[in-house]
């Protein structure tokens, strides 16, 4: 997904280069709020992480293989703000370090990936997390819903600024059907993933779940009487509770189960796309699929090879297939996501 | 060499009572007492898991007591005496790449002195002397991970050199080191001049670098005394998952 | 590709490429390439000389054009979407060897793919010929936010650490037979991501720990400076101003 020059026209690229730019202010100092002078060594660590789990190819339904944007995953693991760090610092090195994604376009590769990820994934995250009871369930089902929504959600901001300042002269719908038909498929990847991976941290170390903290047992002596328990002294400072600008519960639900159902038909219409099949050779839906199997293609090393490139055609015949979905469910994201933004701002 | 206390006797570490559980519940120490004097060179030995590492974490105030309290010579490990206490403990960590962060050997070696205020051409000075010491003078504008372990691990004892401590905390020295930069490494420690504590398993080189050993079982101090009397008590050993390598006798290694 | 591969841009070189400080650089291929985005697409010209400018950065540089080559297969799946623009694209249709295309869809793929690749390329010259701690000391120098700094350094400095830690989790599973085929294996991998994320955080702690055992108190020490004259300024300074000149002059003309 990372943007290269020329694809935004000049003032939209400098706009989300504002955008981002704030974005990151902001949360550089939420994030020094949150982990003080643990913040650069430990985000430049989640950084290296997040730039690893990228190589790391899942296979997806239909054949496909994709990556973790990482983005909603940062987010529950390690907190918003230091997640759009990460998630922006990843972005930076990528942009200067391999040339990957346009020096222009960073403001949008980092408004997209890091900014909406992360955001959008903690705000859903929230929202399940507050609604249910404090549970290891409510920390996996919400993780999964978070990054089932996020993925979705930035590919819809990208046909915004594309509908803003796009250089190509595509049919808006076509762009939303196709970045929203592939992202929902990708979502869908995304939320598994990222699920199994906080459940697995949850299970080994609870205390690490940004999203999820455990409770600590008190401390015991053990002296020529036997063992003795002492009261622990408060060491560690309390997380700060998050400020409550959260998205309006309500929409937010309304867009969640849009998103589910869209993805639920579109899983379903994918093992059943015969017809679409022309359909998307025919409109080149192929060329935002392809970035997830290629962007790997110098690191294939660290990836699991063999699994993307055979079955490429099956998958893209259900991702077109998902498009077409997505298009009904779409129009109720764009203004679920035009309400959130305006928020933003506000 | 450092301001402290200067009688013959003078105290360089100083553990009473100490006890600490981890965030996720597991208790690590369970009331620790021990006391080292300047110019001792010390092994603190243990299995896998007694604590020794959580130990080495309270001697400069990275972890804080749940229980009990550790002086620096003199000096009690707290909140605002943090700043001196960590200059006055130098702590070798057991993976170098934990150790080295910075971009280059140089840098890594500066880091510690530069915190202090150190700059410019004294700073250099420390940085060289420190270097020289390890015999890495000659690495220093290479990045960390181009050097070997055995560099590697040099380069972290020198960083902590470089701040002029009043003593030497090495965690595990002798781990994933090749037998050749096993030896230079004990080379260089046995000529350094300071205090030191070493955590190890590694019983054959406490008997080679430490007069006097700790063992530290289940969180708490189990034994003390001279290191070759403690390796010669095979029962003690044994009741603390403690083992010599087949076939070595302490009493062979006459000093 | 090798473990070494997150270093391979650059090409270590002492050419006056490689000379000039950083902080020139960066503000040069920005300049550069946002010179490029502003120009004209119908200015064929304008790119040729682009195109040519590049050149002589890269033969100044002594950058072989084979590593330039090889590293812009990243710029592929964009390449991919340009090529289907003109036949997704709206408006006046020209029949080229019997296929219907968008006339503006092909100077829509002819923008994006130009810009792109000019793009792409000065990235690509800037990587080869900035050493990774320099290119850091250079965006320090240019007042980027320290901490994001901070950050990028340590993510550089660790990003071979787990890299190395995932490969060799990859290979324990796969030398106990394991194949990521479907959905099914995903757990397999979750958990390895999983593991992948505790190591790191631990040793970000670990990390953490070593540097307060050294006396950081929050601020890194600045313990290299790198200063840059006038001279080099301006010597910098030529490849986005010509760039720009074109620009100005391809938007005047057209």
């Amino acid at each position: 997904m990372h943007v290269p020059d020329g694809f935004f026209n000049v003032p939209v690229s400098a706009g989300a280069g504002v955008v981002a730019a704030a974005g990151v202010a902001v949360c550089l100092r939420r994030a020094r709020q949150e982990l003080d002078d643990r913040t650069a060594p430990m985000a430049g660590l989640v950084a290296a992480f997040i730039f690893a789990v990228q190589m790391l190819n899942f296979p997806v339904a239909a054949g496909t293989s994709g990556h973790l944007l990482g983005g909603a995953l940062a987010a529950i693991l390690v907190g918003p703000a230091t997640a759009v760090l990460c998630v922006a610092v990843v972005l930076l090195v990528q942009g200067f370090f391999f040339a990957d994604g346009g020096l222009t376009a960073l403001g949008v590769n980092i408004t997209l990936m890091a900014i909406v990820t992360s955001l959008v994934g903690w705000a859903v995250f929230r929202l399940v997390s507050r609604s249910a009871p404090r549970s290891r369930t409510a920390v996996i089902v919400g993780s999964f819903l978070a990054a089932l929504v996020s993925v979705p959600t930035s590919a819809l901001v990208f046909t915004a600024l594309f509908w803003l300042g796009g250089t190509a002269p595509i049919e808006l719908s076509s762009v939303a059907a196709a970045m929203g038909g592939v992202h929902v498929l990708i979502g869908l990847g995304e939320a598994l993933i990222t699920a199994l991976t906080v459940s697995s941290v949850l299970a080994v170390r609870p205390d690490l779940v940004y999203g999820a903290r455990g409770l600590a047992a008190p401390l015991v002596l053990r002296t020529a009487d036997g063992e003795v328990a002492v009261e622990k002294p408060a060491t560690e400072p309390a997380t700060p509770p998050a400020p409550k600008r959260g998205p309006r519960p309500i929409l937010l639900g309304g867009g969640l189960v849009a998103l589910l159902l869209a993805g639920v038909v579109s899983f379903y219409a994918s093992s059943a796309p015969d017809g679409l099949n022309k359909v998307a050779a025919d409109k080149g839906f192929n060329a935002y699929e392809r970035p997830h199997d290629l962007e790997n293609g110098p690191l294939a090393g660290y990836g699991v090879s063999g699994v993307e490139d055979e079955r490429l055609s099956g998958g893209l015949a259900g991702i077109a297939g998902v498009g077409i979905t997505v298009l009904v469910g779409g129009a109720i994201f764009f203004t679920v996501r035009r309400r959130r933004q305006d928020k933003a701002v506000a | 060499m450092t301001p402290g206390s200067d009688s013959g006797t003078a105290v360089s570490l100083q553990v009473s009572g100490l006890a600490y559980a981890y965030p996720d519940g597991t208790q690590a120490l369970f009331g620790v007492d021990l006391t080292i004097t300047r110019g001792e060179r010390v092994a603190l030995l243990g299995p896998n898991g007694a604590g020794k590492t959580t130990l080495v974490m309270h001697l400069n105030g990275i972890l804080t007591a749940g229980h009990g309290t550790v002086e620096v010579a003199g000096l009690p490990v707290r909140a605002d005496t943090l700043r001196e206490i960590r200059r006055r403990v130098g702590l070798v960590f057991q993976d170098p790449d934990d150790q080295l962060f910075m971009p280059t050997v140089r840098e890594d070696v500066a880091f510690g002195p530069a915190n202090l205020g150190v700059r410019g051409a004294d700073l250099e000075r420390r940085v060289t002397h420190a270097l020289d010491r390890v015999g890495m003078l000659e690495a220093a504008n290479r990045p960390p991970h181009h050097l070997s372990f055995g560099q590697r691990r040099r380069v972290a004892v020198a960083t902590v050199l470089a701040m002029e401590p009043e003593i030497l905390v090495l965690d595990e020295p002798s781990s994933n080191l090749d037998p050749a930069s096993r030896r230079e490494l004990a080379q260089i420690l046995k000529n350094l001049d300071v205090t030191v504590l070493m955590v190890t398993h590694d019983l054959p080189y406490a008997l080679e670098l430490c007069e006097r050993s700790l063992i530290l079982s289940q969180g708490v101090i189990a034994a003390d005394g001279a290191t070759r009397s403690l390796l010669a008590d095979d029962e003690l050993l044994a009741a603390h998952r403690l083992e010599l390598p087949y076939g070595f006798a302490p009493s062979a290694h006459p000093r | 590709m090798s473990a070494g591969h997150h270093h391979a841009l650059y090409l270590p070189g002492d050419t006056p490429v490689h000379r000039l400080p950083p902080q020139c650089k960066l503000i040069a291929a920005m300049g550069f390439a946002v010179a490029v985005v502003a120009t004209p697409r119908e200015a064929w010209g304008a790119f040729g000389l682009d195109v040519l400018l590049l050149a002589v950065v890269a033969a100044v540089g002594r950058i072989p054009p084979a590593l330039v080559l090889r590293r812009m297969v990243v710029e592929v799946p964009f390449v991919l979407f340009a090529v289907a623009i003109p036949f997704i694209g709206l408006g006046e249709r020209i029949e080229v060897l019997g296929v219907s295309l968008s006339l503006p869809g092909l100077w829509a793929a002819w923008n994006i793919l130009a810009k792109a690749t000019l793009g792409v390329v000065a990235s690509i010259l800037l990587a080869a010929t900035t050493e990774p701690r320099m290119m850091l000391l250079g965006a320090e120098r240019l007042r980027l936010p320290a901490l994001l700094v901070q950050i990028a350094m340590f993510m550089l400095r660790y990003m071979s650490v787990i890299l190395d830690q995932a490969r060799r989790m990859r290979i324990a599973r796969e030398s106990r037979g394991f194949v990521a085929r479907d959905i099914r294996q995903a757990p397999v991998l979750a958990r390895s991501a999983g593991a992948l994320f505790i190591r790191s955080y631990e040793r970000g702690e670990r990390v953490h720990l070593a540097m307060l055992s050294r006396g950081y108190t929050g601020q890194m020490p600045v313990i290299d400076d790198l200063p840059a004259s006038w001279r080099q300024w301006s010597a910098a300074a030529v490849l986005p101003a010509l760039a720009l000149m074109t620009a100005v002059v391809a938007r005047s003309l057209a």
